[in-house]
Parts: structure tokens; C-alpha cells; sequence
């Protein structure tokens, strides 16, 4: 890893941060609720994926199929937005992907305990945007939701929705 | 997208028929082998003054380009280049923040850009 690669991570880390706490304060001061909140962070990774996809699969061959494009998301995709694969990949071939990341990028900056359960929600709606604004970009309606049981790991679940 | 002429009609007409022809590649593609399976569809259909090529994208957009039969300079190769830089053009505009995906594309550097290839092959 080179040395601009480092700081484009650190940025987008600090970025990230800055976006949740900015938007809970403004939140705090004015009348909106909370979920609100988690609503505009997961609208911004909405069309931060589109963009995104855009480029990433733009000198990559054609899918073969939806399983194929899962399995791009897993590895490229993650990989360049938080330098390293999903862990695990499972799927009921019905339209239901999970996607499990043992030691997620934006809740690594946490203590591991206990303490912070409750406020990792505020940290997965960005990315839980990126999935479905990415997915929606290559033709693939969906519903993404991220769940976390021991701090740095999580799931995210993929509900594809068939038209 | 062409240059105002008397012939917009007709031209739309070409564009509109050859999406037909885009679907019918697309889906003959999807069995192909991994290095088969380009963005760039080749040839749609020749008509008898001019022949239209086309190109999809990852996120299913589609581009047709028209050009005149009599223009022989222009191979394979050459289109296939023109592709990608409207490509590449493409995605910057989809990348800009301020563009909603989905509009009419109001960007002049894409507009240039796509002048400045059609004058060139004039």
C-alpha cells in the first residue's frame, strides 16, 4: 500500500465520522428524530455507490448474472473502498445475500466491547447505501440491512427485489 | 445524440430500431466466455447509407453511434476507442455531485467532447 492510498483512507474514515456526528448534532439542535438521521446517511451512500460502480466497472468485462455482481462486490468493490474482502458470502439463491465482514473498516475505530453496541447503526447506514446505490446502478433493485452482534464484525443482509 | 440536421427524425428512427438489435447481442453475450463478453457490441446492422455500432455499459446504458458507409477510415478499432471515451466521459458526469442520475446530461464538457469526435471523423 502506497503512501496515497494511507491517506485516502484516513480521509474517508475522518469523513465518515464527521458526516455521522455532524448530522446526530444538527439533529440534536433542531426537532428531527433519529431516524431521520440514519435515513439521509443511507441516501448519501445511495449515490456515492452509483458514482462508484460507474467506475469501478467500467473497463470490467460483462456479468454473467446477479451472482456474478454480488461476487464483484465482495471482493473489488470492497476491497477498494475499505481495503480488504468480505469474509463471507452466503446466499439462499432466492434473492437473499449475506454478507459478512469479520472486522468492519468503520467500526474498527471502536472499542470492542459492549460499550458502543448501540450507536453502531449510525455507522453501517452509509454503507448498507453504497450496497443497495451500487446494486441499483447495475439494474438490481434491492433492500440492504446491517446487523452487528460482537463489535468489529457484521453482516449485511441483501433482499433483492425481483420486478 | 447528433447534430441538428434536417434528418433528426430519420436518425432517431436508425437509433431507436438498433435497440432491438442491442437486447438480441446482450442476451446471446451473456453465455459467452468471460473474454468474450466486451462492452463494446461491434457492429449492430448496416443500412445502406450508413452503419450503426453499439455499446452497453455495466450499468445498462446504452450507446448507438451512426456513422456514414462511405467513410471507410474508420475500422473496428477506431469506434471502439470513440466508445470508450464517451464512455469515460460518461462516468465523470455521473460522478459529478450535482447531476441527478437519470436526467438529461447538461454538461458541457461531455457536450465538447462529443463535438469534438464528430468533428473530427468529418
Amino acid at each position: 500500500m502506497n503512501k496515497s492510498e494511507m491517506a485516502d483512507e484516513a480521509l474517508f474514515l475522518l469523513l465518515h465520522n464527521e458526516m455521522v456526528s455532524g448530522l446526530y448534532r444538527a439533529a440534536e439542535q433542531g426537532d428531527g428524530e433519529n431516524g431521520r438521521c440514519i435515513t439521509k446517511l443511507e441516501n448519501m451512500g445511495f449515490r456515492v455507490g452509483q458514482g462508484l460502480i460507474e467506475r469501478f466497472t467500467k473497463d470490467t468485462a460483462r456479468f454473467k448474472d446477479e451472482l456474478d455482481i454480488m461476487k464483484f462486490i465482495c471482493k473489488d468493490f470492497w476491497t477498494t473502498v475499505f481495503k480488504k474482502q468480505i469474509d463471507n458470502l452466503r446466499t439462499n439463491h432466492q434473492g437473499i445475500y449475506v454478507l459478512q465482514d469479520n472486522k468492519f473498516r468503520l467500526l474498527t475505530q471502536m472499542s470492542a466491547g459492549k460499550q458502543y453496541l448501540e450507536h453502531a447503526p449510525k455507522y453501517l447506514a452509509f454503507t448498507c447505501g453504497l450496497i443497495r446505490g451500487a446494486l441499483s446502478n447495475l439494474g438490481i433493485k434491492s433492500i440492504v440491512t446491517a446487523e452487528v452482534s460482537t463489535m468489529p464484525a457484521c453482516k449485511f443482509q441483501v433482499m433483492i427485489q425481483k420486478m | 445524440k447528433s447534430a441538428p440536421t434536417e434528418s433528426e427524425l430519420k436518425f432517431h428512427y436508425t437509433v431507436h430500431t438498433s435497440l432491438d438489435v442491442v437486447d438480441e447481442k446482450v442476451s446471446a453475450l451473456g453465455k459467452a466466455l468471460v473474454d468474450q463478453r466486451e462492452l463494446y457490441l461491434g457492429l449492430l446492422y448496416p443500412t445502406e447509407d450508413y452503419k450503426v455500432y453499439g455499446y452497453v455499459t455495466n450499468s445498462k446504458v446504452k450507446f448507438v453511434m451512426v456513422v456514414d458507409s462511405s467513410n471507410t477510415a474508420l475500422r473496428d478499432n477506431e469506434i471502439r476507442s470513440m466508445f470508450r471515451k464517451l464512455h469515460n466521459s460518461y462516468t465523470d458526469v455521473m460522478c459529478n455531485p450535482f447531476y441527478n442520475p437519470g436526467d438529461q446530461i447538461q454538461s458541457r464538457a461531455f457536450d465538447n467532447m462529443v463535438m469534438s469526435m464528430m468533428v473530427q471523423v468529418c
